[in-house]
């Protein structure tokens, strides 16, 4: 169920099978902005991935959520006064 | 009208070997996906949190929340109308900001809690000061011919905003004027997230594709493609390396930036539920992904498993947010409540 206010803007069709007619201008941009994109140079993926995995284990002492909290440290929770029964 | 249509043949035939280019050049470097490289990773094994708070206050559908950098305040915006500032360590409402505009979908925290900022389907941002006896409002951002759907402070004189119009805007405060248009978006932009060292920035939108913007030179750097509808939600990973999205696919994805790639994709077969909203806990292992099946599904997010759920809300989780400090977890609902999770 999308939210009914999406896709009310134009949409232009720019994808390389139509082209539209009469916006040189506009293929232009695109082919800049292509030739941009192109030129990056890119890692190997086990590399990106080691490094993801090495800065998740470098940090995962500083993550609470992970580490747990202890209860006399968590800002969260409720402090309300114990009835002994 | 011939040289016309040969130079645009002649452009066409460019773009298809730049595109092709591109993809070669990315399955070059794709020797593995990282759920393969995290195998010898041990795994989380069920990460179970508790509610410690629900929130009461507003009176109808919440649409955005943002936390301030003190990792204790916090603003909310409903479409009631309204903004509300909360001392989440006590639960108490500290301010309340009426809008001029209830069809809210962005709300703001800035880095110096002074000031908070809003918009929707009036187009315009709108930037209150929250420090004055009562809140005033300091600037009227109108400048996008469609809806806000995001926006985030840099400081307390830049914003950068994101639009149905499909542009994302950095705007100088004290002037009230746009210092840059990012152009490049062929669908709503419909989330932003800054880059851990604020010189970037990333861009979701409709036309299902995330972009990476310099923000300073006001051009995108990098466009990352994979998802088959809306991407809604989008997240640095901590390290500043790699992003994560959040789609009307029901599905979330991480990219790395330097691989320019897709290297994960979060699915799974029993969700089928759009991703509303996303945010990662501060080491980047946990991703708390909102869905519109009322839930928020906890996912590995280097072995691309899911390890937990925060099960609570009645309707749609609209919003989700970790504080700066990683002490918990916020989501927020079309319920009217905010929960937070630790």
């Amino acid at each position: 169920m999308l939210p009914w206010f999406k896709h009310s803007c134009l949409k232009v069709e720019m994808s390389s099978k139509t082209l539209s007619t009469g916006s040189i201008a506009q293929a232009r941009r695109t082919v800049q902005q292509l030739r941009r994109e192109a030129r990056i140079k890119r890692i190997k993926v086990s590399k990106a991935s080691s490094d993801l995995m090495r800065y998740c284990g470098e940090h995962a002492k500083n993550d609470p959520l992970l580490m747990g909290i202890p209860t006399s440290e968590n800002p969260f929770k409720d402090k309300k006064p114990c009835t002994v029964l | 009208m011939a040289a016309e249509k040969a130079e645009m043949d002649a452009l066409k035939k460019e773009c298809d070997g730049l595109r092709a280019q591109i993809e070669a050049a990315r399955k070059a470097v794709n020797d593995t996906t990282m759920t393969a490289a995290a195998n010898g990773v041990a795994p989380l094994g069920r990460v179970q949190l508790k509610l410690r708070k629900s929130l009461k206050g507003h009176l109808a559908k919440i649409y955005a929340m943002h936390w301030s950098e003190d990792s204790r305040q916090m603003v909310s915006a409903s479409q009631d109308g309204k903004l509300l500032v909360w001392d989440t360590f006590t639960g108490n409402k500290l301010v309340a900001v009426p809008l001029k505009s209830a069809w809210v979908m962005s709300v703001a925290f800035a880095p110096s809690a002074n000031l908070v900022a809003s918009g929707g389907l009036d187009n315009i941002c709108t930037v209150y000061n929250i420090k004055a006896a009562s809140p005033k409002t300091l600037r009227e951002l109108d400048a996008h011919t469609g809806y806000l759907s995001c926006c985030r402070f840099l400081s307390d004189s830049e914003i950068l905003t994101a639009s149905g119009d499909t542009t994302c805007v950095l705007w100088d405060l004290e002037t009230g004027k746009q210092k840059m248009v990012y152009t490049n978006h062929i669908g709503d932009c419909m989330s932003l997230a800054l880059s851990p060292d604020m010189n970037m920035f990333i861009s979701g939108a409709c036309d299902s594709l995330a972009k990476l913007w310099d923000l300073r030179e006001g051009t995108c750097k990098q466009t990352f493609s994979g998802h088959t509808s809306d991407i809604n939600a989008i997240s640095f990973f901590p390290s500043g390396n790699a992003i994560v999205t959040g789609s009307d696919d029901c599905s979330c994805k991480m990219y790395d930036l330097r691989s320019d790639q897709e290297v994960t994709d979060y699915t799974d077969a029993t969700l089928n539920a759009g991703v509303t909203s996303l945010a990662l806990s501060n080491s980047g292992r946990l991703i708390f992904a909102g869905y519109d099946d009322f839930n928020c599904h906890i996912w590995d997010s280097l072995k691309g498993e899911k390890v937990g759920v925060l099960s609570g809300h009645d309707n749609r989780v609209s919003c989700t947010g970790v504080p700066a400090d990683g002490m918990g977890v916020c989501t927020g609902s079309w319920d009217s409540f905010l929960k937070l999770w630790n």
